[in-house]
C-alpha cells in the first residue's frame, strides 16, 4: 500500500479527424470530383495514420488532441473517479490504459495486471448459449479458462439466469443480457480494474446490485478507474476524483470538492432550472433535452411555489432537423418516490409536435393541487405514436417545493405527507323534512 | 509494464500470445459454432461447397473441356484439389476481414491482435477434415489408395496454414485501413484459383515454368496433395521446396506488416 501502482508522465493522445466532405455544385464537377477521389482518398487514408511532429500538424484544423499532457500518479488500492463533459478525454484514457490504443506522447508505467471494462458485453456472441458467452466473454476481459470454471456457478447465481444457461442470448430479453454481461464483468479480479460508465444498465433493483458489487470490488483493495456521469455511484465509490476538461486535468484530489467543480462547471447552482449540455442530438435522438426552467404565471423562475399558484415547467430543446415530430412527457413524482401526474402531450389532444432547431415547449399546470412538499420532475421526449420509441429522457431534471405560506387565511394548515393531492370539491347538503 | 509510443520495429511477443492462448481457444469455439448457426443443413455445407464446385468442374473442364488429370478420374483428380483449395479461400477471406468483423473487440478490449487474422486459419481446419473425409470415401469409390507419401500430409496442411495465415495477416491490417481489400479479397481469391492447380494439372505446364510456378505456395500444397493421395505423380520435391520457402516468407512478411501497423488499428477501424 501507499506504492503509486500506476504513474503517468505527460501523457498525449491526438486523433486526426477526416477532412470534411464539400458538397458538389454542378453535374460536371462531381464527375470530375468522381474521378480525382481516388487519390484523394488514398492521401487523406494514409494521413489518418501519419502525424509528424514539425509543427504543421499543430495548426492543421483536423488534429483533435483528445488528451493533452496528463501528468498523475495512482497508489495501490486507490478508487480513482474519473468525471468530466462528454469528449473531456474520460474514455480515451482508459483505452490507452488498457492498450488498446497506443498514447501519442507520454510514458505510462504500471505494476499491475489490468482489466478493462468499458463497455458491458463485449463480444457477447447473440447466435451462442449464455453458458458459452460467459466463457468467450471472461476470456475476452482476461480472465484464464480454469478461472472461468471457478466462478462459474458465482456468476450464474448472480446474473440470475440459471433456467436459461442454454439458451442463446438472443433470445433473452433485454434485462436478462444486460445482467449477465455485467455478471462476468464482476467477477474479474484483475490488480486494477478500469470501468467506463456501465452502471447505467438493467433496472434499478439490478444496479443497486452492480453498484453493492462495485462497493465490494472498491473496497477489496483493488485499484480501480472509475469513469462516470454518475455522481451519485462516484460519490459512493471513488477515494479521490480526477476533473478532465478538454484533454486536460482541471482538479485532481478530494472527492467532493472536485464533485462540486464538476457541477458548478456544468450546471448553475440556481435550482430555477438546468441545463444539459452533455445531451446533443443525434440520428438515434433526433430530438433532445437541453434545459429546464420552472415558472409562475408571470414568468417568473422559481423553485417554491404555492398551492394554488400556476406553475409552468419550460423545456428547451434542441433538435438535429427542423420539423421532426415528437410527443413529451412529464411526470411529477413526491419525495417518496409516488408518481402524482403522468401527463403525456397526447392526452391534450396533441398527437405530435414539430420541432424547431431550437423549440421551447411549455407545460402549465394552472392551479397547483399538490400538498406542501419536495417534488421532482422527469421529463421526456418521444417519436409519436403508441409505441412510445424513447429520444431523450431526463430523471429528476429539476425539483421544486410546495408551499402553503400564502393563503392560509383561506384554507386550513395542510400537513406535509398528510395527503398527497389537495382537491375542493363542491359540498351541498339537503335536508329531509 | 510500460505504456509510451511504440518506435521502430514490432516483434511478436510470444510470451504474451500465450498468455492468451484461452482466448484464441474461445474465439475458434466460437467461430466453429456459429459458422453452420440457424442453417438446415448445418456442418453439411463444409462438404456441398467444395462438392458442389468439383461437379461443376467436372461437367465443364473435365467433360466438355477434356482437361488432362494425370491419368486419375477427374472428379477425385479435382476434389483432392478442391479440399484444400476450399480451406485456403475460405481462411483467406475470413481472415483478411477478421479486423473488420471484430470491431466490436478491437475497439473495446485489448488482446494481442494477431489472435484475430489467427482465428479463422486454425477454425477451418474443422471444415477441411470433414470434407477431407469425404474426399477418402471418394477414393474408395474410384479405388485409388494413398501411398508412403501421406506421412506428408500433416507438412502440407502446416504449409497450407502457414501461406493462409500470411496473406490473411497482410490482408487485414490493410483492410484496417483501406477498405478496398474487402472487395479486392473475392477476385484475388478468384484468380488464385486459376494460378493453382485445381481444375488443371501442374503438368500441363512446360518443365521450365514449372519452379516459377511453384512459387505460388499452393501449387506446392495441392501437387502435393495429389502425389501423396492419388500417386498422381513422383513427390513434387523441388516444387515443394520452393513453395515452402515462399510461404514462409510470405508467412513472415504478413505478421511483420501487420506488427507495424496494429498500433493504429483501434483508433481508425
Amino acid at each position: 500500500m501507499g506504492q503509486p501502482i500506476i504513474k503517468i508522465n505527460n501523457l498525449s493522445k491526438c486523433y486526426r479527424i477526416g477532412a470534411k466532405e464539400t458538397g458538389y455544385k454542378t453535374f460536371r464537377e462531381s464527375i470530375i470530383d468522381g474521378i480525382s477521389a481516388p487519390f484523394r482518398n488514398l492521401k487523406q487514408l494514409q494521413r489518418l495514420t501519419k502525424f509528424n511532429n514539425n509543427g504543421d500538424d499543430e495548426r492543421s484544423n483536423d488534429i483533435i488532441w483528445a488528451l493533452k499532457d496528463i501528468s498523475f500518479n495512482v497508489d495501490e488500492g486507490e478508487v480513482v473517479g474519473i468525471i468530466g463533459k462528454n469528449a473531456a478525454g474520460k474514455s480515451t484514457l482508459l483505452k490507452i490504459l488498457s492498450r488498446i490504443t497506443e498514447p501519442t506522447g507520454g510514458i505510462i508505467e504500471i505494476n499491475g495486471r489490468v482489466s478493462s471494462l468499458l463497455e458491458v458485453g463485449t463480444g457477447f456472441h447473440p447466435e451462442l448459449t449464455g453458458r458459452e458467452n460467459i466463457f468467450l466473454n471472461g476470456a475476452i476481459l482476461g480472465m484464464r479458462k480454469k478461472e472461468i470454471e471457478q466462478k462459474f456457478d458465482e456468476i450464474v447465481n448472480f446474473a440470475e439466469i440459471e433456467k436459461f444457461l442454454d439458451t442463446p442470448v438472443k433470445r433473452y430479453s433485454s434485462g436478462m443480457y444486460v445482467r449477465l454481461a455485467f455478471a462476468v464483468a464482476a467477477h474479474l479480479e484483475p490488480e486494477i480494474l478500469l470501468i467506463d460508465e456501465v452502471l447505467a444498465v438493467g433496472d434499478i433493483s439490478f444496479q443497486k446490485k452492480c453498484l453493492g458489487k462495485m462497493e465490494d470490488v472498491a473496497k477489496g483493495g483493488r485499484t480501480v478507474f472509475f469513469v462516470s456521469h454518475n455522481m451519485g455511484a462516484i460519490r459512493q465509490l471513488v477515494s479521490k476524483c480526477i476533473l478532465l476538461d478538454e484533454g486536460k486535468i482541471i482538479f485532481n484530489g478530494e472527492k467532493n470538492e472536485c464533485i462540486s467543480k464538476y457541477l458548478h462547471h456544468n450546471f448553475s447552482e440556481n435550482k430555477n432550472y438546468r441545463m444539459f449540455p452533455d445531451h446533443v442530438p443525434g440520428e438515434e435522438f433526433p430530438v433532445v433535452i437541453k434545459g429546464i426552467i420552472l415558472m409562475d404565471e408571470n414568468s417568473n423562475s422559481k423553485s417554491t411555489f404555492n398551492l394554488g399558484e400556476s406553475l409552468t415547467i419550460e423545456i428547451l430543446l434542441e433538435a438535429k432537423a427542423k420539423g421532426t415530430r415528437f410527443q413529451a412527457m412529464v411526470q411529477i413524482q413526491n419525495e417518496f418516490g409516488v408518481f402524482i401526474y403522468h401527463c403525456v402531450s397526447v392526452d391534450a389532444g396533441k398527437p405530435f409536435f414539430s420541432s424547431g432547431l431550437y423549440s421551447k415547449l411549455k407545460v402549465t399546470f394552472p392551479k397547483l393541487k399538490l400538498y406542501p412538499g419536495k417534488y421532482s420532475v422527469n421529463i421526456g421526449v418521444y417519436r409519436p405514436g403508441l409505441s412510445t420509441i424513447r429520444m431523450d429522457k431526463i430523471e429528476s431534471a429539476i425539483s421544486f417545493t410546495v408551499d402553503q405560506s400564502a393563503g392560509l387565511d383561506e384554507i386550513r394548515p395542510l400537513g406535509k405527507g398528510d395527503a398527497v393531492v389537495h382537491e375542493v370539491p363542491k359540498w351541498e347538503i339537503e335536508y329531509a323534512q | 509494464m510500460i505504456i509510451k509510443p511504440k518506435k521502430g520495429w514490432q516483434l511478436v511477443d510470444f510470451k504474451e500470445l500465450s498468455e492468451y492462448r484461452d482466448l484464441f481457444y474461445f474465439l475458434v469455439a466460437r467461430d466453429i459454432k456459429i459458422r453452420y448457426k440457424q442453417t438446415v443443413l448445418g456442418g453439411l455445407w463444409a462438404i456441398i461447397q467444395p462438392f458442389f464446385s468439383m461437379i461443376v468442374f467436372t461437367l465443364f473442364f473435365g467433360r466438355l473441356a477434356k482437361m488432362p488429370s494425370d491419368g486419375i478420374p477427374y472428379p477425385v483428380f479435382n476434389f483432392s484439389a478442391m479440399v484444400a483449395w476450399t480451406y485456403f479461400a475460405n481462411a483467406v477471406t475470413n481472415s483478411g476481414n477478421s479486423l473488420i468483423t471484430n470491431t466490436n473487440l478491437i475497439s473495446k478490449v485489448y488482446f494481442p491482435r494477431l489472435i484475430a487474422p489467427l482465428t479463422p486459419v486454425l477454425a477451418g481446419l474443422l471444415d477441411f477434415s470433414i470434407a477431407f473425409i469425404v474426399l477418402i470415401v471418394m477414393m474408395f469409390y474410384f479405388h485409388i489408395y494413398p501411398n508412403i507419401m501421406i506421412l506428408y500430409l500433416p507438412l502440407l496442411v502446416i504449409l497450407m496454414m502457414l501461406t493462409a495465415s500470411g496473406v490473411g495477416m497482410l490482408l487485414a491490417a490493410l483492410n484496417a485501413k483501406y477498405r478496398d481489400i474487402r472487395y479486392t479479397i473475392p477476385f484475388l481469391v478468384q484468380l488464385w484459383l486459376f494460378a493453382s492447380p485445381v481444375v488443371y494439372p501442374a503438368s500441363m505446364l512446360p518443365e521450365k515454368y514449372r519452379l516459377v510456378y511453384a512459387l505460388n505456395p499452393m501449387v506446392g500444397v495441392i501437387e502435393g496433395f495429389r502425389s501423396a493421395l492419388l500417386g498422381t505423380i513422383a513427390f513434387p520435391k523441388q516444387i515443394l521446396l520452393i513453395s515452402t520457402l515462399m510461404s514462409v516468407i510470405l508467412f513472415i512478411s504478413g505478421m511483420f506488416y501487420f506488427k507495424q501497423t496494429e498500433r493504429y488499428f483501434a483508433d481508425i477501424i
